[in-house]
C-alpha cells in the first residue's frame, strides 16, 4: 500500500530540512521516493500541518522490577487517574507511574515512537522484557545495568585482561537483549552493600579497592573499543548532593576525549553557594559540555507535582527516602548485580531546593549550544511523568510564557536562577533534534528519527499550534510502520513495536569461566539467566532488530 | 483433547530424553539447576531434587478429558460453554491464578473484557506484605545477595524448611560465597519454636539460636528487639519463655552484623493481622539499617503468586484484588478478596485456574465454576466446565517471577503431557465472547 503525505512543512533535521514544504511516501513501512505514475493508495491532505518523525526518549523508566515496584507502592495516586478499557484499548491506570499499557499509548498519543528503558539490571532483564513486551504501540530497548557487578568489579579489581573485560560487557549485552551500556552511581550500589555511604570520584571502594573513576573510564573504553554506538550512559556519583558538580566535572574531564552521555545532569549539576548551600551548577556544566564534542547530555527536568523517583541508585535512594512524599520508599540489594531504590516524591514551585532543581534544568536546556548533544527528558518518573514534555516544549520555545512560570515559584530560587536573563527561545528545527533525530543518532537507531528514504514509517504530524503545549500534546497524526495509529491524540490502531538490541562481537570463551562463577555463587544457572529472541519474539508477540555497530577495536 | 498419557499412546516423544538446568515451578524459590529425566514411565529428578520437586514432577496424572457438568465433551466444546457462562455472567470471579506470564496476561485481559476481578488463591498471604509495603514500604534483599552477603540470619516465626526444602543448602549454607569479608560461618536465629530448624547444618552454619515463644509472637519479639536496640528500658519481660537477656543478646548480635537478614515467609504467618508482625521484621531492617547493613527477605510466593502479582500489577497498577466491573481498574484489598467474596455471596461465576499443584482445589460455593485445572486437581464436585491444562515448565514452556520478585526464570516444556497451556485455552474462550 502507497501512502502520501502530502504538502506539510516537514522538519527532518537529519537530512538537513528545515520547514520546507514536501510530500512524502511510504511503502511496505518505509519512506519511499515519490512514484511517478504509481496509484497512490492513501493521501493524507497535510497543508499547514507540521511533520516530523516520530519522537524518540532515549531515557525512560518504563519497564522492569522497580517500575513494578513502584506501581505496587503507590495506589493512591493510580486513583487519581484509572483509565477504562474500550473496543480498541486496554484497561490500567495513569499518573506518576502508569501501567504498562497505558505507557504505550499515552507516549503514542504524544507522538512518541520509540523509548528506551535506561536501567535494565541484567538479574532482572527477563521481567524488563515482558513489560515492555506489555507496552504496545511504541519501538523499545534497554540498557544493560553494569559497574556494580560483582562479576566486573572483580575482573578490574583483579586486573584482568582488557579483551576479557570487554567480552563480558559484550557478554552481558547479549545475554540482557540491550541496546547500550548504563552505569549508575560507579561501585556505589556494591560499595553501599559494605554499608559505605558515600563514594567520590576518587574514592575506594572498601572491598575492591576500586574507584568509580576507574569504573566509568573502564566501561566507557570498552564499549568504545566493542563498536558499541550509543556511549556509556553514566548516572554519576553523589546524585542529588548539593557540591555534586564537582565530581560530575570530574568525570567529564575523567574521560580523555572517550565518549560519554551525562544522564539527567540536573540532578548531577548542584553547588553549594548562597545561604542555603545549594546552588545552580548549570553554567558551569554546559561551559564544560560545550567545548567537550566527546560529550552528550540528557536533563531529568523536574517539573512540579507528584511522582515517583526510581533509580538502580539504592545507596542514594536509601539517603533521600526521608524526603519521601508519601512517606514511604523501597529499597533493594540485588543478587550481587545491583540495586534498587524507589522514593516517591512530591516537586514543590514554592519550595525553594525543587524550585532550584526546575531552573537548573531549564537554564541546562538553555545553555546547551549543540542540540545535537542534548536530549529532552524528566528521567521519567523521577523528574517528572513523560506527559509534561509538551509543557517543557514550550517553556523551552516560549519566553514570555517561561518568565510567567518563574514568577510562580519560591522566590528565593527566582532571585538565585539566571533564567530571567536567557533570552534563548529553541526553534522546532531544535526540538527535532532534541526529541528525535539527536537521540536517534546517539542510540545508532539507523532506520529511526528522520524522514529520508529507507526510513521507517514513524511520522508525526501536528497542527502548527502557536501555543507549542498544545500542539505536542494532540498530534493530529502518528504513523508507526506506515500505519495511522493515532488521530487527534487518540489511539486508533494498537500495534507492537520492535525491540532495538546491539549485539558487538565477543569471544565466546568468556562463557567457560562464567558458567562456572553461576554455578558457584549464583542462584540462577547461566544458561537461565540469558533471555533468548524467542521469549521477545514468541513470549511476548514482539520482534528484535539489530542495531549495526562499529567493527570491534583492539 | 487428548488424554494425559496420548504421547504415549500415538508413539509421540516416547524416547527418553534428559533436561538440564530446569526450573522447578513447585515453589516460589523457582530452583533451576535440576536435571530431570523422561522415560516412559513419567518424569525423574535426577539431581537437585527435594520433596516438592519430586511430588511436582514425578506425580502422575490421571486421565482426564474436558467436561461440561461432568461429562466428558471436546476441547472446542468446553471452550464455548465456558464462554457462554462468562458472557453471561454479571460478575465472574477470576480466582486461583496458578499459572505463569503468559497465562496472567491471558486472565488480565479476560477479565477486563467480561468485568470480573482478579484474585490469587494465596493472596490472603501476600496481603500480609503487600499491606505493609504500601504504608511504609520496605528495605529487602534477593536470593544470591543473601547466598554471599549474609553472616546473620534470622529467621522470624516462619517454618522456612517447610515451605522451601532448598533454602538452606542452596542460601544458607552454601558451599561458597563470594566475598572472603563474609564470615565462613553465618549465625542462624530462629524466631519461634516448633520450626523446623534440621536443615540448618553444614560447614557454613555457625551458631544456631531459637528464641522459643510461639511463632505468632514473633512480631511482638521483634518489637521488644527494637526498643532494646534504640534505647529503650522495658520492664522485665517474658514473652512466652523469651527472656530480656535472649533478647539482649540478640541485639548485640545484630548491632555486630555487617549484612543481617531477616527472613519470613507470609504463608507461615497465619494469623490475625499478621501484617503488623511483618511490619516489626521489616522496622527492624530500617532501624538497623541506620548504622550497618540490614534487608529483609520475604519468602512464600508458591503456585505462581507471585507472577499473579507482578503481571496484575504492571497492567494494572494494583496487586491483585481488582475489579473491572466499571471497565476500570477499581482496587479495593478487602472487597474483592476471592475468598470473603465467595463466603458472603457475591459473584455470579467462579473462573478457578489452578495449573501448578493439584492441591490447589476451587473454595466451596454454589455459583458456577469453570475450573482449568492440571489433571489430579482435587474436586469436591463436578464443576460446570473442567478444562484440563498442562503445568508450565513440565508439559509446556513458560515464565515465572521468583519469590524475591526480581529475577524470573524460563521453565521448559519437558513433554509430560499433551495438554495445552492456560494462556491458550483463556485466549480461546475470550475469542469465544
Amino acid at each position: 500500500m502507497l501512502i502520501k503525505l502530502s504538502g506539510g512543512k516537514v522538519y527532518d533535521p537529519a537530512n538537513k530540512v528545515s520547514g520546507e514544504v514536501r510530500d512524502i511516501y511510504v511503502e511496505g513501512g518505509k519512506i519511499v521516493a515519490a512514484k511517478p505514475g504509481a496509484r497512490v493508495d492513501e493521501t493524507y491532505d497535510l497543508k499547514g500541518r507540521i511533520v516530523m518523525a516520530g519522537a524518540i526518549d532515549p531515557h525512560t523508566h518504563i519497564g522492569g522490577g522497580k517500575m513494578t515496584i513502584a506501581r505496587m507502592l503507590l495506589p493512591e495516586d493510580h486513583l487519581k487517574d484509572e483509565v477504562q478499557r474500550t473496543d480498541l484499548t486496554r484497561a490500567g491506570t495513569g499518573h506518576a507511574v502508569p501501567s504498562t499499557m497505558i505507557t504505550g499509548y499515552r507516549y503514542a498519543e504524544m507522538g512518541y515512537t520509540a523509548c528506551f528503558e535506561p536501567a535494565m539490571l541484567p538479574a532482572n532483564a527477563r521481567q524488563a522484557h515482558m513489560e515492555m513486551g506489555d507496552t504496545p504501540m511504541v519501538d523499545k530497548g534497554a540498557f544493560a545495568m553494569l559497574g556494580s557487578d560483582d562479576f566486573f568489579l572483580r575482573q578490574l579489581a583483579a586486573k584482568e585482561d582488557f579483551e576479557a573485560i570487554k567480552d563480558y560487557v559484550a557478554w552481558t549485552m547479549h545475554a540482557s537483549q540491550a541496546i547500550a551500556v548504563k552505569v549508575v552511581n560507579p561501585g556505589g550500589i556494591s560499595a553501599f552493600k559494605f554499608n559505605q555511604r558515600k563514594l567520590d570520584l576518587d574514592e575506594e571502594h572498601v572491598y575492591y579497592h576500586v574507584t568509580p573513576r576507574q569504573i566509568v573510564v573502564t566501561l566507557a573504553r570498552a564499549l568504545e573499543e566493542l563498536g558499541v554506538i550509543h556511549p556509556l550512559h553514566v548516572h554519576g556519583c553523589n546524585l542529588g548532593i548539593p557540591g555534586n558538580i564537582e565530581s560530575t566535572l570530574a568525570t567529564i574531564r575523567a574521560m580523555d576525549g572517550l565518549r560519554l552521555h551525562m544522564t539527567h545532569t540536573q540532578f548531577l549539576s548542584y553547588g553549594i553557594e548562597g545561604d542555603r548551600k545549594f546552588s545552580s551548577g548549570a553554567a558551569r556544566l554546559a561551559e564544560l559540555v560545550n567545548k567537550s564534542p566527546n560529550i552528550s547530555i540528557d536533563v531529568g527536568q523536574v517539573m512540579f507535582g507528584q511522582t515517583c523517583t526510581a533509580s538502580g541508585d539504592s545507596m542514594r535512594q536509601y539517603a533521600i527516602a526521608k524526603n519521601a512524599h508519601p512517606k514511604k520508599s523501597v529499597v533493594m540489594d540485588i543478587e550481587c548485580d545491583a540495586g534498587c531504590g524507589v522514593v516517591p516524591m512530591r516537586y514543590r514551585d514554592k519550595s525553594f531546593v525543587n524550585a532550584l532543581q526546575w531552573a537548573i534544568g531549564l537554564e541546562t536546556f538553555l545553555l546547551m549550544e549543540d542540540p545535537w548533544r542534548i536530549f529532552l527528558t524528566t528521567d521519567h518518573p523521577n523528574g517528572a511523568p513523560f506527559y509534561t514534555y509538551p509543557h517543557l516544549i514550550r517553556l523551552l520555545m516560549d519566553k514570555s510564557f517561561r518568565n510567567d512560570m518563574l514568577q510562580k515559584i519560591n522566590p528565593d530560587a527566582q532571585a538565585q536562577s539566571t533564567l530571567k536573563s536567557l533570552a534563548r527561545e529553541y526553534t522546532l528545527d531544535e526540538i527535532a533534534i532534541l526529541t528525535r533525530a539527536g537521540p536517534a543518532r546517539s542510540l545508532g537507531l539507523k532506520d529511526r528519527g528522520h524522514l529520508g528514504l529507507g526510513a521507517s514509517g514513524d511520522i508525526t504530524v501536528y497542527r502548527d499550534d502557536p501555543d507549542r503545549e498544545a500542539m505536542f500534546a494532540t498530534p493530529e497524526l502518528v504513523f508507526k510502520n506506515g500505519e495511522l495509529i493515532v488521530r487527534n491524540g487518540k489511539v486508533v490502531k494498537v500495534v507492537q513495536g520492535a525491540t532495538h538490541v546491539a549485539r558487538p562481537d565477543y569471544d565466546r570463551a568468556i562463557e567457560k569461566p562464567l558458567h562456572d562463577y553461576f554455578d558457584r555463587y549464583h542462584t540462577v544457572r547461566m544458561e537461565n539467566f540469558r533471555v533468548a529472541d524467542a521469549e521477545i519474539v514468541k513470549g511476548d508477540k514482539g520482534s528484535i532488530v539489530v542495531q549495526p555497530t562499529r567493527p570491534r577495536a583492539a | 483433547m487428548p488424554s494425559s498419557n496420548a504421547r504415549k499412546a500415538t508413539g509421540e516423544r516416547t524416547e527418553s530424553e534428559q533436561f538440564e538446568n530446569v526450573a522447578c515451578p513447585f515453589c516460589g524459590m523457582i530452583c533451576d539447576d535440576l536435571t530431570v529425566e523422561r522415560t516412559d514411565k513419567g518424569l525423574k529428578v535426577l539431581k537437585n531434587a527435594c520433596g516438592k520437586s519430586i511430588a511436582g514432577f514425578e506425580r502422575k496424572l490421571p486421565p482426564s478429558r474436558p467436561q461440561v457438568g461432568g461429562k466428558d465433551v471436546e476441547l472446542a466444546k468446553a471452550i464455548k460453554e465456558a464462554a457462554k457462562l462468562i458472557g453471561k455472567a454479571e460478575l465472574p470471579l477470576y480466582g486461583g491464578l496458578a499459572t505463569d506470564v503468559e497465562g496472567m496476561r491471558a486472565v488480565m485481559a479476560l477479565a477486563e473484557r467480561s468485568g470480573g476481578i482478579v484474585d490469587h488463591a494465596l493472596s490472603e498471604a501476600q496481603y500480609r506484605n503487600f499491606k505493609i509495603l504500601q504504608t511504609t514500604g520496605w528495605t529487602t534483599s534477593t536470593l544470591t545477595e543473601t547466598r554471599n552477603r549474609a553472616d546473620l540470619i534470622i529467621i522470624a516465626g516462619s517454618d522456612v524448611h517447610k515451605l522451601h526444602p532448598r533454602f538452606f543448602e542452596k542460601i544458607v549454607s552454601p558451599s561458597d560465597s563470594m566475598f572472603d569479608v563474609t564470615a565462613p560461618k553465618r549465625t542462624v536465629v530462629f524466631i519461634g519454636k516448633g520450626l523446623d530448624k534440621s536443615a540448618a547444618k553444614g560447614s557454613r552454619i555457625g551458631e544456631v539460636i531459637t528464641l522459643a515463644c510461639k511463632p505468632e509472637q514473633a512480631g511482638e519479639v521483634v518489637g521488644a528487639l527494637r526498643a532494646r536496640l534504640s534505647g529503650f528500658r522495658l520492664k522485665p519481660l517474658e514473652i512466652d519463655g523469651v527472656a530480656l537477656a535472649d533478647i539482649d543478646a540478640l541485639a548485640e548480635l545484630c548491632k555486630q552484623a555487617k549484612y543481617g537478614v531477616v527472613v519470613w515467609a507470609p504463608p507461615s504467618l497465619d494469623f490475625s493481622h499478621a501484617e503488623l508482625a511483618v511490619e516489626q521484621f521489616t522496622g527492624l531492617v530500617k532501624d538497623l539499617n541506620q548504622t550497618t547493613r540490614f534487608a529483609g527477605l520475604a519468602l512464600g510466593g508458591a503456585e505462581g503468586s507471585i507472577t499473579a502479582g507482578a503481571v496484575s500489577t504492571w497492567q494494572s497498577g494494583y496487586p491483585l484484588r481488582v475489579s473491572y466491573a466499571s471497565g476500570a481498574p477499581d482496587y479495593d484489598p478487602y472487597r474483592y478478596a476471592i475468598g470473603r467474596m465467595l463466603r458472603e455471596g457475591e459473584g455470579d461465576l467462579l473462573v478457578w485456574i489452578a495449573s501448578i499443584s493439584p492441591d490447589l482445589s476451587p473454595p466451596a460455593t454454589q455459583i458456577p465454576t469453570i475450573v482449568l485445572g492440571t489433571p489430579g486437581l482435587v474436586l469436591a464436585k463436578a464443576p460446570a466446565v473442567l478444562i484440563p491444562v498442562g503445568t508450565p515448565g513440565v508439559d509446556h514452556a513458560g515464565r515465572l517471577v521468583r519469590v524475591d520478585n526480581v529475577v524470573s526464570l524460563p521453565l521448559k516444556d519437558l513433554g509430560r503431557a499433551e495438554l495445552p497451556p492456560a494462556a491458550d485455552v483463556l485466549a480461546a474462550i475470550e475469542a469465544a465472547l
